[in-house]
């Protein structure tokens, strides 16, 4: 492997200045929609993916126009987190540059869709101007950290969202490139303003901060800046600009963290590249299960991948957080396979040397005591809908968001239903992994208020939703995404319609099923550990994944390929017959399968295509 | 061809230079004799300078060999590189490219070709192979029986059409005759092996089908023949296939441009950039009848127009011009209405106000507006005949055969409370469809002309459908393979919308065939701009190239363009080059005189 050449990702990188590239060329560039093809790659780290409407792409090839092309931008919302007036913004920055929609991510942040080139400096201006920022959204480094959205416990869950914020904080790149390109040098350092963010009440000194003060937190190994030095010159003022933890190439390939707090597993964990399972002892936050190696990523046809839950570390102190999770960044940052893309997620990296090397790797590295991991439950990993009160008397409201698109719908003003909320409420929304939003911190005096408004606007409707509906996502897929082979979000209500007929014709309409359809097998929506999989193959044609773990803890298993709507369903009809007929007391759709060994149990990501019953 | 061919060649030949002829004509078509005769008369026109054309129609290069991708994923980007460094190792030529970037007209020019390609959903080509996929399975694929090909397919075995697209390549250059050297290889998922054995396969047959470079051949140079082209006129147009009639904006546009081709295959028909195509029309039958209707005329009447015959409706669709006025008949509703306004604009004191009805009012407003009774033989006594119409060619000869091509703005709009149509631009753009035939002749413009001196810089000044001679420009010099600088300034409403041919000006910016493009969007931004302000904030630059002996050439509007141009230009030379108002436009025209400073304005 050391011989074969490093992807051409890596080389765009390492003379990439630091992210910088041709961005400012490129923007200048009258005569194209486009970035030019290097720069593409650099913009997702500055969080801005090119796209086209591929719906148009062939039509207008024929008129000899080039693509229609935009972007999407993708603003990082740690832990989920923001306030109406951060939402606000968004809102007019959509209706003003984007397709007057807002789309919530499978992990928390928030995307815009369709800015034109011209306006896309402008919108990035403006998302900062409310101390949010597009920085590290995508690309190959640590994204948006995610933590549990719904502050039930208010102690515990406080005390993880200030984590989560630090170790985002910590893991942002350092350069400078953003600031220069999009704000013309003003540096704001959004994460600072995250981590004060009084959304609750006094969240205090998080517990790494003081190790922070100490200067204990390691650096990179010396001598990698000079193994690998910039291609090309920085700009002045920026010779001493380190990238202590990346270094000139950041990471081998994207890198997702997440915090979770039993037993939900909302944020599924066991998807990300890092995790950290809150342990509470006697009502006190102790520490973390760190889990590691998990990515849904794979390849059609190319059993080389796979997706993977990630295997349960050790337990660590909650001190010990940051120390750990840079020492994870940076094992992968240098023993992560650089040559081919789609083997140079963490996977693969602990699967090619073993879990225990890679333990005893983050544990020289981060100094830190990493022992056997601590007993917890998991019990789900939806949402739970409606109204909720917190220990400290403060309610939430989950609202229904089908697939996390948010806009006025015919019958629908979603977008302005949570602009006449956001206006309204003081409070913070919060955005879920399923993608759905909370409106949070409702005082009891407001809460008729808030009731009043989601009648007003007719977007309560999570008690219409079928179980099935609001346990389902979908990725954005056609007519954005490069990568879609088919439909998906534009697809997935319309056959829930279909599926709901089949369960309620059984008596199964309240029973929860996990299901979730991406276009491609990239796996944006996780539909690897959903009891109901489906991965675009082709117009109209899916793959279809059975019998994952309700909580997220087993993945499905390849049971149909390259199947339409009808084969779907009639693949799922008598699975269903079965299950209304012999399934045991609270026993879930994917375990049935699994017990009933109509598909088998995967235990390992490297056996998903091959495992049997 | 007979004998007698020769014998009627004048006797300015001696009798062995009469026999060499005879014997070099011998076995041509008419077409080719045309084109001969072209040859010979642009042979004498041009002296002993050297002629810088290549011959026609089709001129094939020495044998190179010729690589082409289609893929979603880039591993068919990947094979055809490896094929084609393999190629270059031999020392081979080899020509790699992506399907999305490559004219298929430029088939007939190929002998070798190897063709990567992958299939998708269930038996659809890749994206950028689309629209070649589309050309060559169509009636317009031209002949391939000089090409010789081998196709590689890529794919995934769990679809049910696997390789399709691959295999209905391999099938249909069969068919066009081109001649198969390798058998299809058709490849799963894992690709890699049997295409690398492709490859060598491919490499291993190359030093037979390339020869050794041969040495550079004396090159057969024509210039364009006057005798062939003017063979057709108003009178004997040429019947000119449509070959597509594409429109080349988006539905979002403020307007609907065409682009359109028509074949000039075998009417030996030569034209040269910078000159321009008549098109013959008819109006549009809507406003035939409803100019009948208005008028109360019945259309089945007969008429007759230059001791021909034929119904009046006939008359009003394809012989006289019912869009656009003119005085003369003006002149004839005004006595048969009586009405005082119309009279008074007709009278010197008018002049204004004749001038703008005379611009905004088609026949059928004026008689909508001043009723009156008119009868059919006056009626066409008071029409003038339906002129031909012009356009700028957008094409090169060079660049595409056999082929002419045009870029047509649709006039369609509403006024005075109907829908107007121009005449000939919706006869193009609406009653045309591609395999229908439209009578052509060409329109020489030897003032609109590329110096003669491929290293001459030059700048091209074309908004809107302005445009297209300078498409034809650009082609020819790449054809050309010449070294001059060229810039383009063009300008339209929206980038995403109305950038007409941007893709092609990427191309040629890319391969240097277009030193440097400027843009002018007015609507998108809060100031309107255009290519008079892009003239001025690179005025230095201008004024440099206008030093170096640069040529501005400007087509388009005008009425309002050129003349904005033309004040920037010399506010240009005002700026950078220190002159008083004055002697910048006295430069202004002694460049127009030295044709250093051309117009195509309209």
């Amino acid at each position: 492997m050391a011989d074969a050449p490093q992807s051409d990702v890596e080389r765009i990188k390492n003379a990439s200045r630091r992210l910088r590239g041709t961005l400012a060329e490129s923007l200048a560039d009258p005569v194209t929609g486009a970035l030019a093809e290097d720069d593409t790659q650099l913009s997702k780290f500055h969080g801005i993916y090119q796209q086209d409407d591929r719906d148009v792409r062939a039509e207008r090839q024929r008129r000899r126009l080039e693509p229609d092309y935009s972007f999407m931008i993708r603003a990082r919302v740690p832990g989920g987190v923001l306030s109406t007036a951060q939402w606000l913004n968004m809102d007019d920055i959509a209706n003003r540059y984007a397709n007057r929609s807002i789309r919530i991510t499978t992990r928390q942040a928030l995307q815009l869709h369709g800015v034109l080139k011209r306006n896309l400096k402008q919108s990035i201006a403006d998302i900062n101007s409310q101390m949010m920022d597009t920085l590290a959204a995508c690309g190959d480094v640590n994204r948006n950290v995610m933590s549990p959205p719904l502050p039930m416990r208010s102690a515990v869950y406080q005390a993880v969202l200030a984590d989560a914020r630090e170790l985002s904080r910590h893991l942002t790149p350092a350069t400078r490139a953003y600031h220069e390109i999009w704000l013309d040098g003003e540096k704001l350092d959004v994460d600072q303003a995250n981590l004060n963010q009084g959304d609750i009440s006094s969240p205090g000194k998080s517990a790494v901060e003081a190790k922070l003060n100490q200067g204990d937190i390691s650096s990179p190994r010396e001598g990698e800046d000079e193994a690998q030095p910039p291609a090309g010159v920085l700009p002045r003022g920026a010779e001493d600009e380190a990238e202590p933890i990346y270094g000139n190439t950041y990471l081998p390939r994207k890198f997702k963290t997440a915090f979770a707090v039993p037993p939900q597993n909302d944020v599924d964990v066991y998807a990300q590249d890092l995790g950290f399972i809150a342990i509470v002892e006697a009502g006190e936050l102790v520490g973390y299960n760190v889990t590691v190696g998990g990515g849904m990523g794979m390849s059609h046809g190319e059993t080389g991948t796979y997706p993977r839950l990630a295997d349960v570390m050790g337990f660590v102190e909650r001190e010990d957080v940051l120390p750990v999770a840079e020492a994870v960044v940076t094992t992968q940052r240098d023993h992560g396979d650089r040559t081919d893309r789609k083997h140079a997620r963490l996977k693969y990296t602990i699967d090619d040397r073993g879990l225990d090397w890679f333990r005893r790797e983050v544990a020289s590295r981060s100094g830190a005591t990493i022992a056997e991991p601590r007993s917890f439950e998991f019990t789900g990993n939806g949402d739970v809908y409606g109204w909720q009160r917190d220990e400290q008397g403060n309610w939430h409201y989950t609202l229904f968001v089908e697939n996390g698109r948010v806009a006025d719908f015919d019958g629908l003003p979603l977008m302005s239903g949570l602009r006449a909320l956001a206006r309204a409420h003081r409070g913070h929304f919060r955005l879920t992994p399923n993608q759905n939003l909370i409106v949070s911190e409702v005082a009891d005096g407001d809460k008729a208020a808030v009731v009043e408004l989601l009648d007003r606007y007719g977007i309560a409707n999570d008690s219409q939703a079928t179980p099935l509906r609001l346990h389902s996502m979908a990725c954005v897929a056609f007519p954005t995404c490069g990568l879609a082979m088919a439909e998906s979000e534009r697809y997935l209500p319309s056959l829930i319609d279909r599926i709901d007929e089949e369960m309620a014709a059984l008596g199964l309409s309240e029973e929860p099923i996990t299901v979730r359809m991406t276009g491609c097998p990239n796996g944006c929506a996780r539909p690897y550990i959903a009891e109901i999989g489906l991965v675009g193959k082709g117009p109209g044609r899916y793959n279809l994944y059975l019998g994952a773990g309700f909580a997220g803890e087993r993945l499905n298993s390849p049971y149909r390929e390259n199947i339409d709507e009808r084969e779907i369903l009639a693949a799922l009809r008598p699975l269903f017959g079965s299950y209304a007929e012999k399934r045991r007391s609270g026993e879930r759709f994917g375990d049935f399968l699994v017990r009933e060994a109509i598909v088998p149990e995967v235990r390992r990501g490297r056996d998903f295509h091959t495992a049997t019953v | 061809m007979s004998p007698s061919a020769a014998q009627t060649l004048p006797t300015v030949l001696d009798p062995e230079q009469t026999n060499r002829v005879a014997a070099a004509v011998d076995g041509l078509t008419p077409e080719q004799l045309h084109w001969v005769s072209g040859y010979a008369a642009g042979l004498a026109a041009r002296g002993t300078r050297p002629a810088t054309a290549p011959a026609t129609p089709v001129e094939r290069q020495a044998p190179t060999l010729t690589v082409l991708y289609g893929s979603q994923t880039g591993n068919g980007k990947r094979v055809a590189e490896e094929l084609a460094a393999g190629a270059r190792q031999q020392g081979h030529e080899v020509k790699l490219g992506s399907l999305a970037g490559y004219r298929p007209a430029q088939l007939r020019k190929e002998s070798l070709l190897g063709l990567v390609v992958s299939t998708h959903g269930e038996g659809d080509p890749p994206d950028d192979a689309e629209l070649f996929h589309e050309y060559l399975m169509s009636d317009r694929a031209p002949s391939l029986k000089h090409l010789k090909f081998t196709v590689l397919a890529l794919g995934d075995s769990s679809y049910v059409n696997f390789c399709e697209t691959g295999r209905e390549f391999d099938r249909r250059f069969a068919e066009l005759g081109a001649e198969r050297i390798a058998p299809t290889v058709e490849c799963d998922v894992d690709f890699a092996a049997p295409a690398a054995g492709w490859s060598q396969s491919v490499l291993a047959g190359l030093p037979e089908l390339l020869p050794a470079k041969a040495a550079a051949q004396p090159q057969l140079h024509a210039v364009p023949s006057t005798s062939s082209a003017d063979a057709y006129d108003k009178h004997r147009p040429f019947e000119a296939e449509v070959l597509a009639n594409q429109q080349i904006t988006t539905s979002d546009a403020g307007r609907d441009v065409r682009h359109i081709e028509l074949s000039i295959e075998g009417s030996g028909i030569r034209y040269e950039p910078g000159d321009s195509l008549a098109v013959l029309i008819s109006n549009p039958p809507a406003l035939v009848a409803e100019l009948l209707d208005v008028l109360e005329l019945d259309g089945d009447r007969s008429v007759e127009i230059d001791g021909n015959t034929m119904t009046l409706a006939e008359a009003l669709s394809d012989e006289l011009e019912i869009t656009a006025l003119n005085q003369g008949f003006l002149k004839t509703w005004a006595e048969l209405c009586g009405d005082e306004a119309l009279a008074r604009l007709l009278r010197d004191d008018g002049r204004a106000a004749l001038r703008e009805t005379m611009e905004t009012h088609q026949v059928i407003d004026v008689v909508r507006k001043y009723p009156a009774k008119i009868d059919a033989p006056a009626l066409v006594r008071a029409l003038r005949p339906l002129a031909a119409r012009s356009y700028s060619i957008a094409s090169s000869l060079e660049a595409n055969p056999d082929e002419v091509h045009l870029t047509v703005a649709a006039v369609r709009y509403r006024a005075f409370g109907r829908e107007h149509w121009g005449a000939a631009s919706t006869h193009l753009a609406d009653r045309v469809a591609a395999g229908d035939r439209v009578r052509v002749y060409v329109e020489r413009n030897p003032r609109f002309r590329l110096p003669d001196d491929d290293s001459t810089p030059i700048i091209m000044i074309g908004p809107g459908t302005g445009v297209a001679p300078f498409r034809a420009f650009v082609e020819e010099r790449a054809e050309r393979g010449a070294d001059g600088d060229s810039w383009l300034f063009f300008g339209n409403r929206e980038l995403r919308n109305d950038f007409l041919y941007q893709l092609e000006w990427r191309r040629h910016l890319r391969d240097g065939s277009l030193g440097r493009l400027d843009v002018a969007f007015s609507r998108d931004q809060a100031d309107k701009i255009y290519v008079q302000h892009r003239i001025a904030e690179r005025g230095a630059d201008v004024y440099e190239w206008l030093e170096r002996g640069a040529r501005v050439y400007v087509c388009g509007d005008a009425k309002q363009m050129a003349g904005d141009v033309h004040e920037a230009l010399r506010e240009v030379l005002t700026a950078h080059g220190g002159l008083d108002p004055a002697a910048a436009e006295a430069r202004l025209k002694a460049m127009r005189r030295s044709g250093h400073y051309q117009r195509d304005v309209y």
